[in-house]
């Protein structure tokens, strides 16, 4: 089932969580929406759900006007980032408990919710689990019986609210690729809520950067990461360094840095910030033949796979980041206080009418 | 002393360096529990040796008067009917209040809380004012031979005004702790209003509702002022328990006086205990499936 968002606004007294959001889910599409805390993807999500009414704007499924349907009517199956599991029933009633209270006329007998049950049970790998509570689970797994639960009144909208945040990193990363494998497998409409990127580009079909309750970009993963369309989503996915300087005619010239930018052809002689990701630089001895940076090695520190190399540029106050891998560093063996070259590989420049 | 012992024990474990000296802990110790001793246990071995003081013939001979009898059973209709209807507002208040934002509600938790900070006298007084001869529905009720003010009603409308915050008071934060996540739950799957009422809400309250209603109905059976105020003290007719034993004890029966007090103090006894177990089972409850989080 398709989401069609169009318009929706919401606040909270006189906090704006959202301002206007239009927003298109194709059926069978697993969706992230991407922002920091306090950006209304939160909010959106339980617009989508039924779970908070907007104050302007529609919702509809499958093109159908549905922005007053009754939460239980959407057929909506929710995730919450704390599970909200029924703490007093055993993870089978927690499953059974969408078909149990459906109307006798439509509620399966005993025997086919037992049979559904187990086999969601299956599905989620914590078959010998059924007679447990809730408070003796491990989180991944009360996550994935929130998830089963979710799955069993056979939603058409699966919405799952910062899923995995609750869980520490590794469990994080079990279980966002099964989810992703899980969704390969039932094709179900998704979206879901993180603030954290790395799930977003590794699990989502398509991401939805918010920012300030507004839509910054949505695209592939690949798109919102190598375009970024704002300052704001190249800042948020992943380590950025910042060149302050000036754009005339195609050329920006930022401290030693000077890249073509034919996209601000028509623009003269305006502030301009160039951004650049801390793994997009190289570093050097020897001058590259191109323009580069001469800097002074400050700090280098290994952050697992990667090292971390902080330089400082005259005329650069905050200095820059550089992210190197252990084999590249290895080779350069650099020592802090150093003399190197520094050389983007790719600058990406802003104009000041974008302020972040 | 099971208490004491306990305590050493974990003091034992503990970091030295976040406890206090031994010396001071035992002078804190003993000071509590000599206070309790003076204060709690003394009077209540007094009801009880007092009101067997002339054996166990006069204490059931004293609790066999007409009088007692219909006073005890005054007592049990009253809260009979106070507990049912304040159990009822309490849990409808406290859902509204613990899992709805909506304009006017802290109004609302200030007006729950009103019984508690009047005195019972004047909440007895207020009833007369309303339903009493000079009052404002007086004449009415008159000319319609209803009678509230020193009879039953009045007895039953000032106990259900002074018991009306127990289960509520008792309920809010419980519910408020348990957040509303498990009701959304349950309606994005499907349940009707009642069926997440009865099915998620209810078994996660049970125990708040009991400890509550135990608080509710001690109120309800020992509440002396606002009855006071409205009974008249019409002998076998309007005076409650608590009542009785204020009447036997101004005719110098005391030992009459305190055998109908010792029903009140047993069933101070069996609240306490049940009360004890409600706690628990609350604790239990909460640290249900957050205990990892």
């Amino acid at each position: 089932m398709s989401i069609t968002v169009s318009n929706v606004s919401k606040s909270f007294g006189d906090f704006h969580a959202l301002k206007g959001i239009d927003l298109e889910v194709p059926s069978g599409e697993l969706v992230a929406l991407l922002g920091p805390s306090g950006c209304g993807k939160t909010t959106l999500l339980r617009i989508i759900a039924g779970l908070e009414t907007p104050d302007t704007g529609n919702i509809l499924f499958n093109g159908e006007e549905a922005t007053n349907r009754h939460v239980r009517d959407r057929q909506v199956g929710f995730v919450f980032q704390h599970y909200a599991l029924f703490r007093h029933m055993t993870v089978f009633d927690n499953i059974a408990f969408g078909l149990t209270v459906r109307p006798k006329k439509t509620r399966p007998s005993k025997k086919e919710i037992r049979e559904k049950v187990h086999t969601l049970l299956k599905l989620i790998q914590v078959e010998q689990m059924a007679d447990r509570y809730p408070a003796q689970l491990s989180g991944g797994q009360r996550q994935r019986v929130a998830l089963a639960r979710a799955l069993a009144v056979e939603p058409q909208v699966l919405l799952l609210d910062e899923p995995f945040g609750a869980l520490d990193a590794k469990v994080r990363l079990e279980l966002r690729r099964w989810l992703r494998r899980l969704h390969d497998e039932i094709h179900v409409t998704s979206v879901f809520v993180t603030h954290d990127q790395e799930e977003a580009l590794e699990v989502a079909d398509r991401i939805v950067v918010m920012n300030q309750g507004k839509i910054e970009q949505q695209g592939t993963p690949s798109e919102v990461y190598d375009r970024p369309a704002t300052p704001f989503v190249f800042d948020f996915l992943g380590n950025v360094n910042l060149f302050q300087g000036r754009v005339h005619e195609g050329t920006a010239k930022m401290g030693g840095l000077v890249v073509e930018t034919p996209e601000h052809a028509g623009t003269r002689n305006a502030p301009a910030v160039g951004y650049v990701r801390s793994h997009d630089i190289e570093i050097e001895r020897i001058p590259f033949d191109t323009a580069s940076l001469a800097a002074q090695v400050h700090g280098v520190v290994t952050v697992g796979p990667l090292v971390r190399v902080d330089l400082k540029l005259p005329g650069n106050v905050e200095g820059i980041e550089v992210d190197l891998s252990r084999d590249v560093a290895d080779r350069l063996d650099l020592k802090v206080g150093e003399l190197v070259y520094a050389r983007p590989r790719k600058v990406r420049v802003f104009t000041d009418d974008y302020v972040i | 002393m099971q208490p004491a012992t306990t305590h050493k024990a974990t003091a034992a474990k503990r970091n030295g360096s976040v406890s206090e000296p031994v010396a001071v802990r035992w002078v804190l110790i003993a000071a509590a529990l000599l206070f309790l001793a003076l204060f709690l246990l003394l009077p209540l071995a007094a009801v009880f040796s007092q009101a067997l003081e002339k054996g166990w013939a006069a204490y059931l001979e004293a609790l066999r008067d007409p009088d007692t009898i219909s006073a005890i059973k005054l007592t049990l209709f009253t809260a009979v009917c106070c507990v049912p209807l304040n159990l009822f507002f309490g849990i409808v208040a406290a859902w509204l209040i613990a899992k709805f934002s909506f304009p006017g509600k802290s109004f609302l938790v200030t007006l729950i809380d009103l019984p508690f900070s009047v005195s019972p006298v004047v909440s007895g007084l207020i009833y007369v004012l309303i339903f009493g001869l000079q009052g404002w529905l007086g004449p009415w009720l008159q000319a319609h031979d209803i009678r509230i003010i020193f009879a039953v009603p009045g007895i039953v409308l000032a106990t259900l005004f002074v018991t009306f915050p127990f289960v509520a008071r008792e309920l809010i934060p419980l519910m408020e702790s348990q957040g509303r996540d498990e009701e959304e739950a349950a309606l994005t799957l499907g349940a009707s209003g009642l069926q997440t009422f009865f099915r998620v809400t209810f078994p996660n309250i049970k125990w708040g509702i009991l400890y509550g209603v135990i608080l509710c109905n001690a109120r309800a059976m020992g509440e002396f002022g606002a009855v006071s105020v409205v009974s008249g003290h019409v002998r076998g007719v309007t005076n409650t328990v608590p009542l009785q034993v204020e009447i036997l004890y101004n005719e110098y029966n005391y030992a009459a006086a305190f055998a109908v007090a010792s029903i009140l103090a047993l069933l101070a006894l069996v609240t306490l205990v049940v009360k004890t177990v409600a706690e628990w089972k609350i604790q239990q409850s909460l640290a249900g499936p957050d205990d990892k989080r």
